[in-house]
């Protein structure tokens, strides 16, 4: 009896030994999965992760998939990183996937979006007292098409990027049309469409993007944002509407699947510790998309150039 | 008899008279009794299913059990299956044999060079002893290489040798299974009509969460979407076999298994092929979306071109998924027609297995000049082309100098055609055009359709989608009307001239299998954004059936009609119009059937570029998470093409009645 209680012991003891090594073991040597996305910005940030991480030791793969499909993904630990998640586009998505734990916020990525108004320099010919908002009435007109004359037509984002231009228009009171167009593609190819002809076009544009650093050209100055403006009506020029300001600048977060930190703490501290800015971004991205370097070659002088700053991410 | 005509008759100018009132006075009518609710249904009236579906999507994902295993378990389990074979093949292509994962992965065995895979395509094609052929299609695998689009196409490529091997399979099982048993043809058809006809959006993020992210996700979306025409062919092949056939197979002694393997599925081989090639095109079709779920391939590069506005990245992109489609189909289409061997068995192994045995020692010896010479490994960079200028410039050039000219055409298409069925639709009083729909499915299919029209619209008001519904119908019924004006004239055309004919189908496959993504974004610079630019999308690729159908029905009239009409002493011209013309109309009608369907499945990429009818409303779903949003707009979709697809069949039927065609 005694002899097979403590063979028991020493099974247990084994069992034990057994899974202390799973906790305390040196990080598992899956790969830890990556997703790309479509623009370049994500494809640069998210390299420069991975090659951060490969320094560090870890299995890295990269996955193309879609920008808001992969929280399915994330959610199951198929995957585990994603770099770039906007506040401004992604807000929905983060608080419904975040909710049950199984998706973590792993902070900002350092970089700030800008959203706003954008239109052409050579635009402001017509209309000079542009960037100012308030020059916005006077130039309507100019900024019109057939189908929105004599409005001007205010090209703003897929309904799905919020934005709330249309309540903008409204509380400020001005002659303009939203058009929403559905997708990125759609924004940009028709900005690319009216630059080429110079023709009029105002739109939404945001940064970091190639956008701004390939065609010449200015936001919009509206009344700065403030939480006060989207909430309380009185607020600012117009005393009965909220929205009667500009669209806040909001950051752009990176997140993650909950196994992350489980089973690669020192990766989900790297992740955590990445930051970039917004300046840097956009050489970045221009050195790719005007330049014609590809991807891979801007992120490896970037790693050459910044020893330092990755080096105590994975420390 | 007489007398129901010319009643039915009255019935339908009053009908379409008070329609016509409805809409020119709806508004004021509702304004006078003070009852807003017949132009637009209450909001508070309408049932949450979206959110109902929400809530049973997740239950069935994250609780549902059946005691010893989880619901979750047991689609993973599927997943795995389909992943092994795929991992083969894509090992075999693409990546090579690897050990390991990830970057630690070391290469044991190379994959294919580009050579060798040239060499197994001109093996195939060889077999078919048809010279245009192996020239077709080793152009396009060399064209593959050349525009260096090899890697990614390695990828589609392997997912498509799996999925469509798959479907077709699949397809032919729930075929014969329908065949044997009526209660099952009953249960299938209704689903069939459901994942031909909802969206691939509205359930993309339910398949993700089910299968798990990757590859056999889009593996799995791409076969729910392809294999229900295969299911259908089965159908209708087994259904049109000469039942004396099946009784000589009986009495010669077959088995039941005997009898449809030997017999019955032999003799129906090229109706099935039609569904074999209608599964190799959607599987093509899915390329794009495929690539949002992590299957990478050209579909991604398609995407991540447009996203730098390199429009020539994408066409370049695009024209290889539409070259693998032609060659795969033709070459599918060709094994198919080559007369079954009998056998042979005075062959010897040599002679029987030569052109494999060649084709081996072929890829071997490739892969040894590999280690010697790059260029057997990777085409050389030097020899690759690049056209992204050249389309660049070229649109440049026609939004430069014809932008104004475009933009006047627009216009007056736009007040002239567009806004005025827009208003027509959005005009009518829901409660009327139910009423008027009911009575159009009571004239074509008595109680039952008249029941399906009522219940499949009363839902769409319920869900208080129907607003968007109607901007829906106009979209789609706008893009209809000029694809079927563009596509019967060109379809009588292929179907009286042999070499039009050749010269359309080419066309006509490009259409279908090129991503409409690539032609999106010029088509937005030159046309700017909004209900044109999604119309002319939708025209694009609608359009292929309107030619299709109409041809294959110009030419299968029976001939001795045609003589008949031709010693009575018919002009040419008369023998178009009062006879061929006519008698196609069953299998044109078919053809505008096809149109719908297609454009309304086009609905969801045009809400791309803005649109706000039911299509937006499943991209919202999407992209915002919402499962149940995205199913619930996505079943209005499919009930309004199921409507129109039943009233259409219904109509053709009569006619073909009419005509005393079978």
């Amino acid at each position: 009896m005694k002899i097979l209680k403590n063979k028991f012991n020493i099974l247990l003891s084994f069992i034990f030994i057994l899974f202390a090594q799973n906790i305390y073991a040196v990080e598992s040597k899956d790969p830890i999965k990556l997703t790309l996305h479509d623009w370049t910005g994500q494809l640069i940030t998210t390299n420069i992760m991975a090659e951060v991480l490969k320094e560090a030791g870890y299995n890295v793969e990269l996955v193309p998939a879609d920008y808001i499909a992969q929280f399915a993904g994330l959610q199951t630990g198929d995957l585990h990183v994603a770099m770039e998640m906007w506040e401004t586009t992604g807000r929905d998505a983060i608080d419904e996937y975040t909710a049950d734990g199984r998706v973590v916020n792993v902070g900002t990525t350092g970089m700030d979006a800008i959203e706003e108004w954008w239109y052409p320099s050579y635009m402001k010919e017509k209309c000079p007292g542009l960037p100012n908002w308030e020059a916005l009435n006077d130039c309507a007109e100019a900024f019109s098409t057939p189908e929105t004359s004599p409005k001007g037509r205010y090209l703003g984002g897929p309904v799905t990027w919020g934005g709330y231009d249309d309540e903008r228009v409204e509380a400020l009171g001005l002659d303009w049309e939203v058009i929403h167009a559905g997708t990125d593609g759609a924004l940009f190819g028709e900005l690319e469409s009216a630059y080429q002809r110079k023709a009029p076009i105002m739109l939404w544009v945001y940064a970091p993007h190639w956008a701004p650093s390939k065609y010449d050209g200015e936001f919009v100055e509206f009344p700065p944002y403030t939480t006060e403006c989207y909430t309380d009506p009185s607020w600012g020029i117009n005393k009965n509407a909220a929205y009667d300001c500009g669209k806040p600048r909001g950051p752009i977060w990176k997140v993650a699947s909950s196994m992350l930190k489980d089973k690669w703490p020192g990766a989900y501290d790297a992740v955590e510790a990445f930051t970039l800015d917004s300046n840097e971004m956009g050489n970045l991205v221009a050195a790719v998309d005007l330049d014609g370097n590809t991807v891979e070659a801007v992120v490896a002088e970037w790693m050459a150039n910044n020893k330092d700053r990755w080096g105590n991410w994975i420390k | 008899m007489r007398k129901t005509k010319i009643s039915n008759k009255i019935i339908f100018i009053s009908l379409t008279f008070l329609t016509l009132l409805l809409y020119w006075y709806g508004k004021e009518i509702a304004n006078y009794f003070d009852s807003k609710w017949l132009v637009k249904y209450p909001k508070h009236y309408s049932f949450p299913f979206a959110i109902y579906t929400t809530t049973f999507v997740k239950w069935l994902i994250n609780e549902a059990n059946f005691l010893l295993f989880t619901f979750n378990d047991l689609t993973r389990l599927f997943a795995w299956i389909i992943e092994q074979p795929y991992k083969i093949v894509l090992a075999i292509f693409s990546k090579g044999i690897l050990r390991g994962q990830g970057q630690d992965a070391i290469q044991i065995i190379e994959p294919l060079s580009w050579i060798s895979v040239v060499g197994i395509f001109f093996t195939l094609a060889l077999y078919t002893k048809d010279k245009f052929l192996i020239i077709l299609v080793v152009l396009s695998i060399v064209y593959l290489a050349v525009f260096d689009q090899w890697q990614s196409s390695m990828i589609t490529l392997s997912s498509i040798i799996i999925a469509v091997p798959i479907g077709v399979i699949l397809g032919i099982l729930f075929g014969i299974l329908s065949y044997k048993s009526k209660i099952l043809e009953k249960i299938i058809t209704p689903i069939l009509d459901l994942m031909q006809t909802v969206p691939v959006f509205a359930y993309l993020v339910p398949i993700l969460v089910m299968f798990g992210f990757g590859p056999v996700s889009a593996l799995i979306a791409t076969i729910i979407y392809a294999m229900p025409p295969m299911v259908r062919t089965t159908l209708l092949a087994l259904n049109n076999i000469d039942p004396q056939l099946k009784e000589s197979g009986l009495m010669s002694g077959c088995t039941e298994r005997q009898l449809m393997w030997k017999v019955l599925i032999p003799v129906s081989k090229p109706t099935l092929l039609i569904g074999v090639n209608q599964v190799i095109m959607l599987s093509l079709n899915m390329v794009i979306i495929a690539s949002m779920i992590g299957a990478g391939g050209l579909g991604y590069d398609v995407l991540a071109s447009l996203r730098r506005l390199d429009i020539g990245g994408g066409i370049e992109s695009g024209i290889a998924i539409v070259v693998i489609a032609i060659a795969l189909d033709r070459l599918s289409q060709s094994f198919a027609n080559l007369p079954t061997l009998s056998k042979k068995t005075q062959l010897t192994f040599y002679n029987k297995y030569k052109k494999i045995i060649f084709l081996l020692l072929y890829i071997i010896s490739i892969y040894i000049l590999g280690y010697f010479f790059t260029f057997f490994k990777f085409f050389p960079n030097e020899l690759m082309i690049n056209t992204s200028l050249f389309w660049e410039e070229l649109v440049k050039y026609i939004n430069i100098n014809y932008f104004d000219n475009l933009e006047s055409f627009k216009i007056t298409l736009l007040t002239f055609f567009m806004l005025p069925i827009k208003k027509f639709f959005l005009g009518i009083p829901w409660p009327w055009f139910i009423f008027v729909l009911t009575i159009i499915g009571w004239y074509f299919g008595k109680f039952k359709l008249a029941l399906l029209c009522l219940v499949m619209s009363i839902f769409i008001v319920t869900t208080g989608l129907w607003e968007k519904a109607m901007i829906t119908l106009y979209l789609c019924g706008s893009s209809v009307i000029i694809a079927s004006i563009i596509g019967i004239p060109l379809g009588v055309w292929a179907g009286l001239n042999d070499r039009a004919n050749k010269i359309l189908t080419a066309f006509i496959d490009t259409l279908q299998t090129l991503p409409s993504f690539v032609y999106l974004i010029p088509v937005v610079m030159l046309f700017r954004v909004g209900d044109f630019t999604a119309m002319i999308a939708v025209i694009l690729y609608a359009l292929a059936p309107a030619v299709r159908y109409t041809a294959h029905g110009v030419r299968n009239i029976n001939s001795q009609i045609i003589e008949a009409a031709l010693i009575s002493g018919c002009s040419q011209r008369q023998l178009l119009f009062k006879i061929k013309l006519p008698l196609a109309l069953p299998e044109i009608l078919l053809g505008i059937n096809q149109t719908i369907m297609l454009a309304l499945s086009m609905l969801v990429i045009t809400a791309l570029v803005g649109t706000r009818d039911l299509g937006q409303e499943v991209y919202i779903g999407l992209t915002k998470a919402d499962i149940g949003r995205g199913l619930v707009a996505g079943l209005c979709v499919a009930f309004i093409s199921i409507i129109a697809d039943r009233i259409i069949k219904a109509g053709s039927n009569k006619l073909k009645n009419k005509y005393g065609i079978k």
